[in-house]
């Protein structure tokens, strides 16, 4: 059911799907730049280690009901291949302990446990759950996975300002099944390579989601992470944000706190 | 039982409240169980305290978790136990657990075959999911080829039963407290079991093996002072090998549980294979269905005293993803040899704000044939409503 990685990278680097081009011009020298933007953003978010954050997540709908969740995350950067995450749940208090491991791989499936704590139990869960809702929230499953450059195809559509930022606008294609998106747009700081905004094209081609990064921190001298994220919903009105806190780098986390044995201790 | 509890309870406050870092966490509940065939009411209160208590390293934790529940019409369901009261000590490639735990093992849904360190707390539930504290000292090991758990488990539980006459206890008296052992040591036998499990490529896999005093016991016949015919549970000497498997293919999830009991009576083996299938998103909404198929069969054929001998089991799950995680579970189980006899159940939750949880569940069970297990539950069908505040 879960997520994250890295998930401000992720966030932060959406991309977009397969032979969709179609209707596009094929523009050979667009998708170049394109994917030269975002390695280049790739490149420079590598080398970060080790993670753990807390998050805070609040839903709401367009009447202005609101609910809220508190997660726990650790994540770790694996060489040559995908990052690996854990997610600890703190609240709702009826979830409280709820665990979720994810092994993202760039080139096979990625591979998800769950953890019951009521019934002790750790399931292994099916990652082809790309386009669901994470808790209920406006993010999906693959808008909080860790960003992997092959799984997405990239066009250079133009730049703008946003946010007073001189960026560049990339439109990702998923190159992997089941996403719930066409295409994503992302507007990349030139400064800085950093993802400041998102919008999310569903499989209609229809404008669905747009997602917001915001008040960045440096970490380590080099990593940029957001400590807000808004993602307004425009077909049903509802948004979720998320805040994070407690940002450390550099914690110690080895291949061992990614275990199905950390899994069941992880509280 | 309530006088162990407190006793533990103070010893764990006092314990807990040397350190800063105690969590404490629970929940509380009212439940109703609606009988359908007498149209009778069973109204419980329940309680479970959570103390969890970590050092800073991380790397000692304790955990007590109690639980208690008060049930107006079956004495037998006014109960309580320590569910947890766990030291854990982790070190880099190993971890052990001392005191009283929870362990679980298995991967379908339907029949829990390989799930064997716990007692089964049958008051508390039909479908033998809620469990027993069990005493235990683990020690686990993990490698790069596995992980391996070693289990010394001294003290025995008894299975709970409701009360003779209640409903849910079958049609002939049991007497819980009669249980009798083919071990001299009785509840103080001590039982041992390995595991040695692995995750490779798209598998899941665990073999376990168990030895010591069955948790499953046989009720044997006996004729009271007064003349009637009671069930007395025997707790015999058994030996049980344990496969599980589950592989994990796109949106399929496909499971294997085996096992081979050596037992007192006769030695049988037992299987449960199934998968399930989950569609994301049905019908352009972000409910997602799963639909679940497992099959039962068992070597004692109609002498099994489960009624997954020969049966299948069909489910639907619905996860409507919304901001309440509201779920719907649909479950139907058949006998394959005879048409009369199935079961089948409805359970749906759903969070109410943010720390209230509301589950309505519901039983029907039915068989024509009176060797058959199902039929003694034939005037039992059920629906009941909880309500739980969580803190």
């Amino acid at each position: 059911m879960f997520f994250f990685k890295r998930v401000l990278l992720t966030l932060s680097m959406l991309g977009a799907t397969t032979t969709v081009f179609a209707a596009e011009p094929i523009d050979a020298q667009a998708q170049e730049k394109g994917l030269n933007i975002v390695a280049e953003a790739e490149r420079r978010d590598n080398g970060w280690g080790d993670s753990s954050a807390e998050m805070s997540m609040r839903l709401a709908n367009k009447h202005g009901a609101s609910s809220s969740r508190q997660l726990r995350l650790k994540s770790l950067e694996v060489d040559g291949d995908g990052d690996k995450s854990l997610t600890i749940f703190d609240q709702p208090r009826d979830v409280k302990g709820t665990a979720f491991l994810s092994f993202t791989h760039s080139l096979t499936a990625d591979e998800q446990w769950l953890y019951l704590p009521a019934l002790k139990r750790v399931k292994r869960i099916s990652s082809s759950n790309k386009s669901g809702p994470f808790m209920g929230s406006e993010y999906a499953f693959e808008d909080l996975t860790s960003f992997e450059l092959d799984k997405y195809q990239y066009q250079y559509l133009r730049d703008e300002v946003v946010d007073g930022l001189d960026s560049f606008v990339v439109r990702n294609f998923p190159l992997y099944k089941k996403s719930g998106y066409k295409y994503r747009d992302v507007w990349i700081d030139k400064a800085e390579y950093r993802v400041l905004k998102t919008d999310f094209y569903d499989r209609k081609g229809s404008l669905l989601k747009t997602l917001k990064n915001e008040d960045f921190k440096q970490y380590l001298g080099k990593y940029w992470r957001p400590m807000k994220a808004s993602m307004n919903n425009h077909q049903n009105g509802k948004s979720t944000d998320l805040t994070w806190t407690g940002y450390q780098f550099n914690v110690g986390l080895t291949e061992r706190d990614f275990s199905k044995n950390s899994l069941q201790r992880a509280k | 039982m309530f006088k162990k509890l407190s006793l533990v309870t103070l010893l764990a406050v006092f314990w807990c409240s040397q350190s800063s870092a105690v969590e404490i966490s629970g929940r509380v509940g009212v439940q109703s169980r609606l009988f359908f065939d007498d149209s009778s009411l069973q109204n419980s209160l329940l309680l479970e305290p959570e103390f969890y208590w970590a050092s800073n390293s991380g790397d000692d934790a304790f955990t007590l978790k109690l639980f208690g529940r008060i049930d107006d019409t079956d004495d037998e369901r006014s109960h309580g136990d320590i569910r947890e009261a766990l030291w854990l000590h982790v070190g880099d490639t190993w971890e052990l657990r001392a005191g009283i735990g929870k362990v679980y093992w298995g991967v379908t849904e339907s029949n829990h075959l390989v799930d064997i360190i716990n007692q089964t707390d049958l008051v508390e539930s039909v479908d033998g999911e809620q469990k027993l504290g069990q005493p235990l000292l683990q020690f686990t090991t993990i490698q790069d080829w596995g992980v391996l758990d070693a289990f010394v488990l001294p003290g025995f539980r008894e299975r709970t039963f409701p009360s003779a006459g209640a409903h849910l206890s079958g049609l002939l008296p049991i007497e819980a407290d009669a249980g009798f052992y083919q071990h001299s040591r009785e509840q103080k036998h001590v039982d041992y079991s390995l595991r040695y499990s692995h995750a490779i490529d798209v598998f899941d896999i665990g073999v376990s093996y168990f030895w010591g005093t069955n948790r499953d016991p046989h009720l044997v016949a006996n004729v009271s002072a007064n003349g009637e015919i009671v069930l007395r549970p025997y707790y015999d000497q058994i030996g049980q090998l344990g496969i599980d498997v589950q592989a994990t293919i796109g949106d399929w999830l496909w499971k294997l549980e085996a096992i081979h009991r050596d037992d007192s009576v006769r030695d049988f083996g037992a299987m449960t294979a199934g998968f399930e299938y989950t569609w994301v998103g049905i019908g352009d909404s972000v409910v997602d269905m799963g639909l679940l198929s497992e099959i039962s069969r068992d070597s004692r054929n109609d002498q099994a005293p489960t009624p997954s001998e020969r049966d299948i089991f069909i489910g639907a799950r619905f996860t409507f993803n919304d901001i309440q995680s509201t779920d719907l579970l649909v479950g139907y189980s058949q006998a394959l040899d005879y048409s009369d006899s199935y079961s089948a159940f409805v359970e749906c939750s759903r969070r109410l704000g943010d720390v209230w949880k509301l589950t309505v569940d519901a039983r029907l069970f039915h068989s024509d044939r009176e060797s058959d297990p199902v039929y003694q539950f034939n005037n039992d069908d059920y629906a009941s409503v909880s309500l739980e505040y969580f803190f």
